[in-house]
């Protein structure tokens, strides 16, 4: 139709530069798009790293004694070496013997993670109970002011074990952001990192010994 | 064509818009996963990074350069140090955001080097002795110069808890005692089957 029009135009006798369709081959600057397009997405980034927040207590001074704990709520959990876990309970007192033998465990959901529910079932139930009052819209709260509401739940809570975490010289640093993970799936309240004293070096070293003592005897 | 050429268009603006360049980092480090959802922080921190064969590099990113932190805190560690920078080496540290591991009386060399294998061949790790403590050099200068600054730990997981201790320590001899450990995200379900 154009055509027809121009060439109208032109026999009309008027005097206009000829209107070309003009016509660029676009496939060399689409190929490139393309290469552009998945070099961009293949070096982008989406995910920004995440980051796991711990605070530690300020360093005491000589004069000032540590916090008192009651022992029948300790749990002392010991990092070993080639990504094995052990607790025991309560205090290792080296005036008052036997010494608490020492579990071993690891940090699979079926290791550590059932100790830790086991001992801090009450809140952790409770946490559960008030997540799903929040969705299902029983309780009716704003939602920034959840996680606020779950710390004071963790806060008056007095039945959940005190974790004390105890790093030996052959631990990882995934093994450390690991316990302080299970910390947070567990919901225990009250955590710790502790340095290890040579009572539980001792013991730690005499249950990996007796460990390997134990396992090169194949029955045949 | 036209509209497909378009979206590509759109798409190429949108991807080039929302990359970010990563500086590269003088070390690969695997970082541990966890299951916390907090993004780390993008402006007023300083990190530490932990590498596997347990070396220890630092860096500071402030967001904006238009305060010139990096600058500043280059100056304070030289004149610490009785190293004096020349203006284009200054300027030089701040374009490279990565960061180093590079003991102070080397720095002049790893900042007038012109190519990465050289800068690489000079990233033995900051010195964290006792007597020759660089890190809490850093850490305290980077403080004073800008004291909204956080703290970031990037540790592989395979570097020893004794390095991660000795790093720790150094940071709360300095009176830094909240610290954000990088991870990756991993869901985690959590059924209770006490009974």
């Amino acid at each position: 139709m154009a055509e027809i029009v121009q060439e109208e135009k032109q026999e009309g006798g008027k005097k206009k530069p000829k209107k070309h369709s003009v016509n660029i081959d676009m496939t060399p600057m689409v190929d490139l798009m393309c290469l552009l397009i998945t070099f961009f997405m293949l070096t982008t980034a989406f995910s920004k790293s995440k980051v796991m927040e711990i605070v530690l207590p300020e360093k005491l001074t000589k004069n000032v004694d540590p916090p008192k704990i009651a022992e029948s709520r300790t749990l002392n959990i010991i990092l070993g070496p080639h990504d094995k876990v052990y607790w025991y309970p309560g205090k290792a007192d080296p005036r008052k013997l036997p010494l608490p033998i020492l579990q071993e465990t690891d940090y699979s959901d079926k290791g550590i993670r059932q100790i830790l529910l086991e001992r801090n079932q009450a809140l952790f139930r409770k946490i559960d109970q008030f997540k799903s009052d929040v969705l299902t819209g029983k309780i009716e709260i704003p939602r920034d002011s959840v996680q606020s509401a779950i710390r004071k739940l963790k806060k008056e809570d007095d039945t959940g074990p005190i974790v004390l975490i105890k790093a030996s010289k052959e631990a990882r640093y995934a093994n450390v952001v690991d316990i302080i993970d299970e910390m947070s799936i567990c919901g225990i309240a009250r955590y710790a990192l502790v340095d290890i004293n040579y009572v539980e070096v001792g013991m730690l070293k005499s249950a990996t010994q007796g460990q390997t003592a134990a396992t090169p005897v194949p029955t045949k | 064509m036209t509209p497909m050429v378009d979206l590509f268009s759109l798409l190429l603006t949108f991807f080039m818009l929302t990359a970010t360049i990563r500086p590269q980092e003088p070390a690969p480090v695997d970082i541990p996963l966890s299951i916390s959802e907090k993004t780390a922080p993008d402006k007023d921190y300083m990190t530490v990074v932990l590498s596997k064969d347990d070396r220890v590099f630092f860096t500071v990113d402030n967001g904006d350069t238009s305060q010139h932190f990096r600058a500043k805190l280059l100056m304070a560690m030289g004149k610490h140090y009785n190293v004096p920078f020349t203006q284009e080496e200054v300027e030089n540290f701040e374009k490279n955001p990565g960061s180093f591991g590079v003991s102070m009386s080397n720095m002049k060399k790893y900042l007038d080097a012109d190519n990465p294998k050289e800068r690489q061949a000079l990233q033995t790790g900051m010195p964290i002795d006792s007597t020759d403590d660089q890190l809490a050099m850093w850490i305290l200068y980077t403080r004073q110069i800008n004291p909204d600054v956080q703290t970031c730990i990037k540790g592989d997981g395979d570097a020893t808890f004794p390095l991660v201790k000795k790093v720790l320590d150094i940071l709360q001899d300095k009176n830094v005692n909240r610290f954000n450990l990088i991870t990756n995200l991993e869901k985690v379900e959590v059924k209770e089957n006490a009974q």
